[in-house]
C-alpha cells in the first residue's frame, strides 16, 4: 500500500511587496507548546477549553523587578496591587506574599481583600465612590484613604467626628503632565486651586489630617517624561501644603499606568521596542523626585514614601489564555477567518491590544493572513483583525498573549460560561485557582415567581 | 453513482479550467498567473486540487483521487476543496 502524504488545508497565499517593517521583525518563535516547562495540551484537555493560565514563576519575578528597580534608587518604596487588574484570590495572594499591598477602588474589592487576610492598615483605599460603611471600616482599620471629591471628604471629617478622633487621608490630585491627556475627572484638580482649597479644609478641621498625595496620570503611558513630571509636580505640591497647613506628608502615591509588553492597536513599533522598561520607569520619576526634594534633608524633614500602583506590567505577561479552532471559512475577500471558542467575552482586550497568537503544535505549511473571530454571536467579536498564521485544522489550538491585565476582571458572560484558571505552580505543579462556570453559575441568583416556573402552562396542539 | 456523488456533482461550480490552464505551476509551490501579474504560494494540497482542475476533473473524482493520495477521509476532503474552489473561482476570473 502506498504511503499516504499528511493532509493539511489547502491554502493560495498572494505575494505582497512590503508588509516586513524596517527591522525585519520576525516571530521568533512559531508555536509554544509549554509554560514553565508545563505541557498546555494536557491541561487543555483536563480543564477543557478555553482555559485561562496563570505563570506564579512569573509574577513573583515581575513584582520583584519592580521592587528592586525602584528600591535600589528611593530609600522607602511601596507597591499596592492594583485589584482591578486581576483580583483572582491566589494572583492577590501571590503578589501580597512578595510584599505589595492591596489598592483597591470599590467597596467590593476592599472586602476582597480583607477577605484574603489583608489588613485594613495594608490596604490603599482610591475611587469615585467609597459608601458610608466602607468609609468608615477603612477609617476603623487604618487604611490609606485617598480623597476624591468634596463631598467625600465632608463624609470622613463627619465620621471621624462621630468617632471621635483624628484620622489620615491623602488627597487625590489631578493635573496636566504636558505629556499625557489630563484625566481630570478623578480627584482635586491643582491648577484650578480646588486641590489647595481641600487641603487647607483638612488642615483646619480638628478631625483630619493630610498625610499622603496620590495620582494617576493614564493608562499605558509609553513616555516616562510624564512621569517625571508627574513626581516634580506632586513634590511641589507636597512642599506648598507642609508650608501652608502645617501638615506633614509622608507618601506620594503616583499611581499606575507602566505600560506591558503588549502591542497597542495603531502603534508601529513592536512593543519590545516603544515599551520602556521598570529600570527606565524608575530613573525618570526617581531623578525628578530627588531633584525637587533636595532641600528637606536641610529642613529635616524625612523624604517621602515614593508608592507605585503598578497593575497592568506586573500581571499581564504572566497570564495566557489557550482556545481551539471550532471552525473556518473563507470571507468574501479570500481571507481566511477562523472560529474560537474564546472571544471578547474573555478577551476584553482585543478590542486595544494585538494579541500574540501562536499554535500550541508545529504546524507545517505556508502562514497566511487569518481573521479570529470569537464564538459570539455579535459582529464585533473579532480576536484578531488581521493575523499571519499556518494552515488551521478543526480543534487545533492556539495559544494568546498576553492576557493578564484586566481580562479576569472585566470578562463577561454572555451566551457563554467562563472557563477556568489555572496556575503554574514554581514547584511546577499545577492548581486549579478558578473553576469554570456552569450552568447553575448564571441560575442560581435567579427566581422564576411561581406563576412562570412552566414555560409551557397549558399543553396545546403547537403554534 | 451513490446519492451523495450525484449532490456533489450537481451543486458544485468549480472554477472554469481555462482560466486554471493560464496558470504558471511550478512544483515547489510558486503560481504566476500572466493575465494580473500576480503570484501566489500554494502548498502541497492546494497544488494537487489546482493540478485536478486544471484538467476538469470533477469533484467526485478530484476527493477521490485525494483520499488515495493524502491521509484525509471523504468528507473532510470534501470540505476543504469546495472552499477551495470557491477561492480559486474568485481569484482567477
Amino acid at each position: 500500500m502506498n504511503q499516504r502524504t499528511p493532509w493539511s488545508k489547502p491554502i493560495l497565499t498572494p505575494h505582497r511587496p512590503g508588509g516586513m517593517n524596517k527591522f525585519g521583525a520576525l516571530r521568533p518563535q512559531l508555536h509554544q507548546s509549554e509554560l514553565d516547562g508545563v505541557a498546555i495540551m494536557p491541561l487543555l484537555e483536563q480543564y477543557g477549553s478555553p482555559l485561562f493560565i496563570v505563570s506564579e514563576k512569573r509574577l513573583r519575578e515581575n513584582a520583584r523587578h519592580l521592587r528592586r528597580a525602584f528600591s535600589t534608587r528611593w530609600p522607602k518604596v511601596r507597591h499596592g496591587w492594583s485589584y482591578k487588574t486581576n483580583y483572582l484570590g491566589a494572583i492577590c495572594n501571590v503578589l501580597h506574599q512578595e510584599g505589595s499591598w492591596a489598592e483597591v477602588v470599590s467597596e467590593l474589592e476592599y472586602r476582597k481583600a480583607r477577605a484574603l487576610g489583608v489588613p485594613g492598615s495594608r490596604i490603599i483605599f482610591n475611587g469615585p465612590w467609597k459608601p458610608a460603611a466602607a468609609l468608615e471600616q477603612a477609617l476603623l482599620e487604618g487604611a490609606a484613604l485617598h480623597l476624591d471629591h468634596l463631598d467625600e471628604l465632608f463624609a470622613v471629617e463627619q465620621i471621624a467626628r462621630r468617632l471621635g478622633k483624628q484620622v489620615p487621608v491623602g488627597l487625590r490630585l489631578n493635573f496636566d503632565t504636558g505629556h499625557t491627556e489630563p484625566w481630570s475627572r478623578f480627584g482635586f484638580n491643582l491648577e484650578s486651586g480646588a486641590a489647595m482649597d481641600a487641603a487647607r479644609h483638612i488642615g483646619a478641621s480638628q478631625w483630619l489630617q493630610l498625610t499622603g498625595l496620590h495620582s494617576h496620570i493614564g493608562t499605558f503611558v509609553l513616555d516616562v517624561r510624564a512621569y517625571a513630571q508627574q513626581a516634580r509636580i506632586m513634590a511641589e505640591f507636597m512642599e506648598t501644603v507642609e508650608r501652608e497647613t502645617g501638615c506633614r506628608i509622608e507618601y506620594l502615591d503616583i499611581g499606575g499606568g507602566f505600560a506591558s509588553h503588549n502591542a497597542l492597536q495603531g502603534l508601529y513599533l513592536p512593543p519590545d521596542q516603544v515599551v520602556p522598561s521598570f529600570e527606565q520607569y524608575a530613573e525618570a520619576i526617581v531623578a525628578a523626585l530627588t531633584d525637587a526634594t533636595r532641600g528637606r534633608a536641610a529642613l529635616g524633614k524625612p523624604l517621602p514614601v515614593l508608592v507605585l500602583e503598578t497593575g497592568r506590567a506586573i500581571v499581564d505577561d504572566a497570564e495566557v489564555l489557550v482556545t481551539r479552532v471550532v471552525g473556518g471559512k473563507r470571507l468574501p475577500d479570500g481571507r481566511r477567518a477562523a472560529i474560537l471558542d474564546a472571544g471578547v467575552n474573555l478577551l476584553f482586550t482585543a478590542y486595544w491590544y494585538n494579541h500574540d497568537v501562536r499554535p500550541l503544535q508545529p504546524s507545517e505549511g505556508l502562514a497566511e493572513e487569518t481573521v479570529l473571530y470569537g464564538p459570539l454571536c455579535m459582529n464585533i467579536d473579532t480576536v484578531r483583525a488581521s493575523v499571519m498564521l499556518p494552515p488551521l485544522n478543526l480543534g487545533d489550538a492556539l495559544l494568546i498573549s498576553p492576557v493578564g491585565a484586566y481580562n479576569n476582571t472585566q470578562w463577561m458572560q454572555f451566551i457563554q460560561s467562563r472557563p477556568a484558571v489555572v496556575m503554574v505552580m514554581q514547584d511546577g505543579s499545577i492548581e486549579p485557582v478558578r473553576l469554570a462556570e456552569t450552568l447553575q453559575t448564571l441560575t442560581d441568583p435567579e427566581r422564576v415567581p411561581e406563576a412562570l416556573r412552566a414555560p409551557f402552562p397549558n399543553p396545546s396542539p403547537s403554534r | 453513482m451513490d446519492n451523495n456523488q450525484d449532490r456533489q456533482g450537481k451543486s458544485l461550480e468549480l472554477p472554469k479550467p481555462e482560466n486554471l490552464m493560464r496558470l504558471a505551476l511550478s512544483d515547489s509551490g510558486f503560481v504566476f498567473d500572466p493575465v494580473s501579474g500576480n503570484s501566489f504560494s500554494v502548498n502541497g494540497s492546494g497544488m494537487a486540487i489546482l493540478r485536478r482542475l486544471q484538467q476538469g476533473t470533477d469533484l467526485t473524482r478530484i476527493v477521490a483521487s485525494l483520499c488515495e493520495e493524502f491521509e484525509v477521509d471523504a468528507l473532510a476532503a470534501e470540505r476543504d476543496v469546495i472552499e477551495f474552489a470557491n477561492l480559486l473561482r474568485n481569484t482567477f476570473r
